[in-house]
């Protein structure tokens, strides 16, 4: 059943050094000009191009944010009308967790899960890129439609009835659904590339016990996404057909049910916290073992939290519905299960924990990042529990209670785990380091503001301040905590400001990084800071968890790979044996136009069912031409 | 940093089938995710008949033959399909050609049916959420079937063509493959569509 | 480092402090319901407290303790693996045991907030885009009225409501007598809670439901049972007659105007559903859902513009002359 190749084409075995390094570029690069980088489908360019779109939405999202807190400062502030308001707030939180958090832990994996395990580029390069385009092309189809003022308003979780075409009829609630399918489709291609990436093209010998807890965590992710967006797509479908055609799932005066809608979405949103999350911890595993000298202790204990977590995710959605009148034992046991997620997460805090107590930790900016995740998570997760608990929710459901509950987890868990992620891995997509100095004031700044422009919403919850409201009177006494949240959020917004700065300068100025600026031991740090297109010269063989501290002079690898077209090695599931020299897909536009015709289908269909007759010719043929064979040698062997 | 080859892989294959091959896990995961979209699916179909007293709303249920026909259709559908991939295998492209244009021409069959079975679900979209959440269903797998028939008729037509190369054999097992997970995804849902509304 | 740690310490111990009770806070308990909440809710805090702290601590200590001298990193001391392996085994069991044990706690609470008392007070409040229908019901039509925004209840006695909706999902909530509740179309849900003492409870909507959600406040006023009694009494009679002629153009005007379309007072011909039952709307408290305090100046300036006081909501602006203002005014003072 196995053929083998001509044996006279050129392999890697026969090239050595520059020789190799050069005719390998000169495979797996990304065309030049304009039309070559439409057509790039490497997944370091593809990964940075995500890193940095999913960081202007950050800063959109952001704007938005420090929006609200101006208006919130004071009683009665006119600075918004409660119709921007409304949209703003709905806008911010659905930039930032559709198309900031999900997108940017993506992106991040799109970049290093395949130079982490050892491979030449993504499994599927060409969807990567369509996904990329899908990503890029809904966010901007929503946020201009904020622009022309049919930017949703109805919450980052869009309850039906208010967003039926009764209650919103205008187009603004079709943008929300919408916008949704288009990050849902870019986050379902993502965690199937990711999946096979780490299943069939890990390095030999890297052996289900060797894969680095990052790529554990992205895998863990790649699987919550595969598993929990199916439902969200459901939904805004039957929300879309519901507008558009008629359709009655959610009146419930034809037999519909409101409740139906905040099932389908909860079975999603809850999984969705934790897909934004666990790539966070990845990220913290990932830097602490690097900063404290020392490989994570409880390496099993980890990963089987992350399952675990993965699996309980799904089992927790109620807790969300705690006040829609459940029966109460049912609502109980989702209480129990909602606090056992405590465990597995107390498990890695734990694990952590003592990997520092035993380390010799170098107090660099990315620890200190995962420092502040460590108290700020923890704080967020223990308010977790409070509002897990049914009696506890029925008061501060709704309340800024909750709002500071998922700032603490989102920003504590995911956010400073990210920035510390920037710090760590700059110098690898760079070349350059970050300033260090500006990196301390970054964190000192971050940490202050963000506890200042947050705690307080805890004691603003139980004083009864409810979220989503765009105003309040001043008799409310709410006024003091919220003028210094709103401090707060200033002095954390500053510190994104830092950041901004000391990218850009760093970008230009900063200190030359090297191959592996921080001694780490994956195999990232093996290859040239900023890697080469085709990764690695040869591929590695693992033959040590860490193999860049088992073996810090010299990098077992593989040879037999084509060197004049592009080829990746697939190895088998669990033992990572080599088993095939897959071809690896050239640059090609077909994904562009594939995601512009999938753009217009999507866009056309929230105006008339029509789209879906006169929108699937362009889609079929697009997708038949990037499948079509080229005739390239690859393709037709 | 210092490189020692331990190992020659210029023996390997550049292509492989099943679980040794990308694809094929690529296949796999959108299988499990679409899977995953039935399975919802199906979620709401339950809700929506827990939380009314009557089911179906306001209608009969659908008539029995067209679905009943597709589903003989498509269990003994898993014959040439088998066929085909057997023929993928040994890489005989005679009989594959023969096996994909059966599989079309039982996709179209299938496809044919299916506007049958639409027009006797005996409800329409808008007339309740039980019409609704039926014509998601049975549009979900529509859709399957239809994006299956495409990549069906385009793998024919390479193996007509001078495309017929080795490593598409192993393409047509990944379709065969994809085949089976649209026939499994049907028979619970012919269960749910056409017997559960008569319990 | 010691200062790094203490401030963390000062920072994050200090805020807790700053709390205070406000007008509507689950930090004010005044029934039994939100008492047995706030009671939950300090023990959750007291075992997260305790936890955080720990954390934080344990923390500290790890990053400012001597460090082994091994310098390779993967100079492993097994017997340090294997003890912190133990170790962090015993804390998941510990974090499973205390789980547990905050669920039951969790349960325990939840019996008594959601306790059914059959002999109750019921009433039934339906929510609109934005503002409360409040409906005492009773079994003869006579006994039964419906006002708007503020809800009477007898203090010391149950009293149970039915939440229904009339468009969207709203949510209701009385921090100081129970915790929240959502109305959802389609659905009957209910809510049972008592007040301890005679006072003025403020609430506000919950649940987002469109633009005027942060304008959605209601009051809960508990009065003594003799009290209730007479109040029920008055409000199950008709609207007052206009006393003189200024009033008579008043409720002229106000069918004339396109008032009555909307709004129901019960003894005359204006019977409109659409808009809060304005039948004693000269005894309420306040007005548009707790966005102002009822007097003549405020009455007026809401009937001149609705929409400028409380933007979209819906409620239109109705061309009126001065005039024909100050009667319809004067004649809703007399809704006594
Ligand atoms: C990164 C995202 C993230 C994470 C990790 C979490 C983690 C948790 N969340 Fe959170 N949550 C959100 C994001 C997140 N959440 C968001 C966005 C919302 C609001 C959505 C909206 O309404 O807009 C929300 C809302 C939300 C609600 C609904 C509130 C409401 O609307 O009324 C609930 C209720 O149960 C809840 C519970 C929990 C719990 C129990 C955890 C647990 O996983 C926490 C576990 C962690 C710890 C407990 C700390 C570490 C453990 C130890 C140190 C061990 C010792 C601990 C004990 C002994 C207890 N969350
Ligand atoms: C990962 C997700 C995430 C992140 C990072 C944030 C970040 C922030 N959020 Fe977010 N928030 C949500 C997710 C998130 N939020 C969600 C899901 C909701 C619920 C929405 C809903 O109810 O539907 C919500 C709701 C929400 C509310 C409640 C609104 C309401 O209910 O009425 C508030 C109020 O203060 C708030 C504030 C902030 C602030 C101040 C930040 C800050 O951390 C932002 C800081 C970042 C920046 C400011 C950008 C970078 C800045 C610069 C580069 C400097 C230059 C710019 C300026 C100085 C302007 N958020
Ligand atoms: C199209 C329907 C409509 C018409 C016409 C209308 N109203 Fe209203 N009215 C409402 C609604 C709806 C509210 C509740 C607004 C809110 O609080 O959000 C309301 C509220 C009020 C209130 C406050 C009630 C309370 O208890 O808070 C008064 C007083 C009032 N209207 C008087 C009038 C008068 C006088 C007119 C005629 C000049 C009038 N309305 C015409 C719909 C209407
Ligand atoms: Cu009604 Cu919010
Ligand atoms: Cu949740």
């Amino acid at each position: 059943m196995s053929i083998a190749a001509e044996p006279n084409d050129l392999r890697d075995d026969v090239l050595n050094g520059l020789q190799l390094s050069t005719q390998l570029e000169r495979v797996w690069r990304t065309p030049s000009g304009w039309m070559g980088a439409l057509m790039a489908v490497d997944h370091k360019v593809v990964g940075r191009r995500y890193i940095v779109t999913a960081f202007v939405f950050l800063l959109l999202g952001g704007i938005l944010a420090v929006l609200m807190r101006v208006q919130l400062a004071g009683p009665e502030k006119t600075f918004l009308s409660a119709d921007k308001y409304n949209q703003v707030f709905t806008m911010h939180g659905s930039t930032m967790m559709f198309l900031f958090a999900v997108p940017v832990m993506e992106a991040f994996a799109v970049y290093l899960v395949p130079l982490m395990v050892g491979t030449r580029n993504i499994a599927f390069p060409r969807l990567n890129a369509f996904s990329y385009w899908m990503f890029l092309f809904g966010g901007c189809f929503l946020w201009i439609s904020f622009l022309f003022n049919v930017g949703p308003d109805v919450g980052w979780f869009s309850y039906v009835p208010l967003s039926s075409l009764q209650f919103t009829p205008t187009k603004r609630a079709d943008v929300w659904a919408q916008m949704i399918t288009f990050t849902e489709v870019a986050a379902l291609a993502v965690a199937v590339e990711i999946v096979v990436t780490v299943f069939k093209l890990r390095a030999p010998g890297m052996t289900l016990d060797r894969i680095p807890l990052f790529v554990w965590a992205m895998l863990v992710t790649a699987f919550l996404v595969m598993f929990a967006m199916p439902s969200i797509m459901v939904a805004s479908t039957s929300l879309i057909l519901d507008r558009l055609v008629n359709t009655r799932f959610y009146d419930s005066s034809s037999g519909g049910h409101p409740l139906l809608w905040q099932h389908l979405f909860w079975f999603f949103g809850h999984p969705e916290v934790y897909i934004i999350f666990i790539p966070g911890t990845g990220m913290v595993s990932a830097i602490l073992a690097t900063f404290a000298r020392r490989p994570v202790i409880g390496y099993p204990v980890v990963i089987l939290s992350l399952i675990a977590t993965g699996f309980l995710s799904f089992g927790l959605w109620v807790h969300h519905m705690f006040v829609t009148g459940l029966p109460q034992l049912g609502a109980a046991l989702f209480t129990a299960s909602s606090m056992l997620i405590a465990v597995p997460s107390g498990l890695q805090i734990f694990c952590w924990l003592a990997t520092l107590w035993d380390g010799r930790p170098v107090y660099r900016t990315p620890l200190l990042f995962v420092i502040g995740f460590i108290v700020i998570f923890v704080l967020g997760g223990l308010s977790g529990v409070m509002v897990a608990s049914v009696p506890i929710d029925t008061q501060v459901h709704d309340t800024y209670f909750v709002v500071a509950h998922f700032h603490y987890v989102l920003i504590g868990g995911a956010v400073f785990p990210l920035i510390g992620a920037v710090y760590y891995w700059f110098p690898k997509i760079a070349g350059r380091m970050l300033s260090e100095r500006l990196g301390r004031w970054n964190f000192w700044l971050a940490f202050i503001g963000f506890n200042v422009a947050f705690f307080p919403m805890h004691i603003l919850g139980l004083i009864g301040m409810p979220r989503r409201v765009y105003t309040y009177t001043a008799d409310m006494d709410w006024a003091h905590l919220n003028l210094l949240s709103s401090g707060g959020a200033l002095i954390f917004a500053l510190s994104f400001a830092l950041l901004l700065v000391n990218v850009i300068y760093s970008l230009r100025k900063g200190e030359l990084a090297g191959d592996n600026p921080w001694d780490a031991s994956t195999l990232e740090w093996a290859t040239s800071s900023p890697p080469p297109p085709q990764n690695f010269d040869r591929i590695p063989v693992v033959k040590h968890r860490d193999p860049l501290w088992a073996d810090s002079e010299s990098l077992p690898v593989v040879a037999g790979l084509s060197a004049e077209r592009r080829e990746v090695l697939l190895t088998s599931l669990a033992e990572a044996e080599p088993q095939i020299r897959e071809a690896s897909p050239e640059p090609s536009i077909w994904p562009l136009l594939a995601a512009i015709a999938t753009t217009i289908f999507f866009i056309g269909s929230i105006f008339t069912p029509w789209a879906v007759l006169w929108g699937t010719p362009p889609m079929a043929v697009t997708l038949i031409g990037w499948f079509w064979p080229t005739g390239s040698k690859e393709d037709e062997e | 940093m210092r490189q020692t080859i331990v190992r020659d892989v210029s023996d390997l294959p550049t292509y492989g089938y099943g679980p040794r091959s990308g694809p094929w896990w690529g296949a796999m995961g959108f299988m499990a995710l679409e899977g995953m979209g039935f399975a919802v699916a199906i979620g709401a179909y339950l809700y929506l008949y827990a939380v009314n007293p009557s089911w179906p709303i306001g209608a009969s249920p659908p008539d029995l033959w067209p679905g009943t026909v597709e589903t003989v259709i498509y269990v003994l559908s898993i014959i040439p399909n088998e066929f085909t991939n057997r023929a993928a295998h040994r890489q005989d492209l005679a009989k594959v050609r023969i096996g994909l244009i059966v599989m079309a021409l039982i996709g179209i069959a299938l496809l044919v049916l299916r506007g049958f079975e639409f027009a006797h679900l005996n409800t329409r979209w808008d007339n309740s959420a039980y019409g609704s959440i039926v014509w998601l269903i049975l549009g979900l797998h529509t859709t399957h079937l239809a994006t299956d028939l495409g990549d069906t008729v385009v793998l024919a037509v390479l193996m007509f063509t001078r495309h017929a190369k080795p490593r598409r054999f192993s393409d047509v097992t990944d379709n065969v493959f994809y085949w089976n997970f649209v026939v499994l995804a049907w028979l619970p849902l012919y269960v749910l569509l056409d017997w559960v509304p008569r319990l | 480092m010691r200062v790094w740690v203490r401030r963390v310490l000062v920072l994050c111990m200090t805020w807790p402090l700053a709390a205070c009770a406000g007008r509507q806070s689950a930090l004010d308990p005044q029934g039994p319901q939100s008492g047995q909440i706030l009671h939950t809710l300090f023990i959750f805090l007291a075992v997260a407290a305790m936890v955080w702290t720990a954390v934080v601590i344990v923390l500290g200590i790890g990053m400012l303790r001597r460090k082994r001298s091994a310098d390779r990193p993967l100079d492993l001391h097994q017997a340090f693996e294997e003890r912190s392996g133990r170790v962090i085994l015993a804390l998941g069991i510990a974090t499973t045991v205390i789980v547990l044990g905050l669920s039951l706690v969790s349960y325990a609470g939840q019996r008594t907030v959601f306790v059914k008392d059959e002999k109750a007070h019921t009433l039934k409040i339906i929510g609109h885009q934005w503002w409360w229908e409040v409906r005492y019901e009773a079994d003869s039509p006579h006994q039964s009225f419906v006002t708007a925004n503020e809800i009477r209840i007898p203090t010391g006695q149950p009293v149970k409501v039915e939440l229904e909706s009339a468009d969207v999902i709203h949510s209701f909530w009385v921090p100081s007598l129970t915790g929240k509740m959502d109305l959802i179309p389609g659905q009957k849900n209910e809510l049972q809670f008592t007040a301890k003492n005679a006072g003025v409870y403020r609430g506000q909507c919950a649940e987002f439901c469109g633009i005027q959600h942060a304008h959605m406040a209601f009051a809960v006023i508990a009065m003594s049972p003799d009290e209730f009694g007479r109040w029920r009494d008055h409000e199950n009679q008709s609207a007052n007659s206009p006393a003189d002629q200024l009033g008579k153009q008043g409720e002229a005007l106000f069918r004339g105007r396109g008032c009555a379309l909307c709004h129901n007072i019960s003894g005359t011909l204006a019977g409109g559903q659409l808009g809060p039952d304005l039948t004693h709307i000269g005894s309420r408290t306040t007005i548009a859902a707790g966005t102002l305090p009822n007097t003549p100046a405020t009455l007026g300036a809401w009937i001149a513009d609705p929409q400028h006081i409380k933007p979209g909501n819906l409620m239109p602006k109705m061309p009126l002359q001065s005039d024909e203002l100050i009667a319809i005014i004067h004649y809703l003072e007399q809704l006594k």
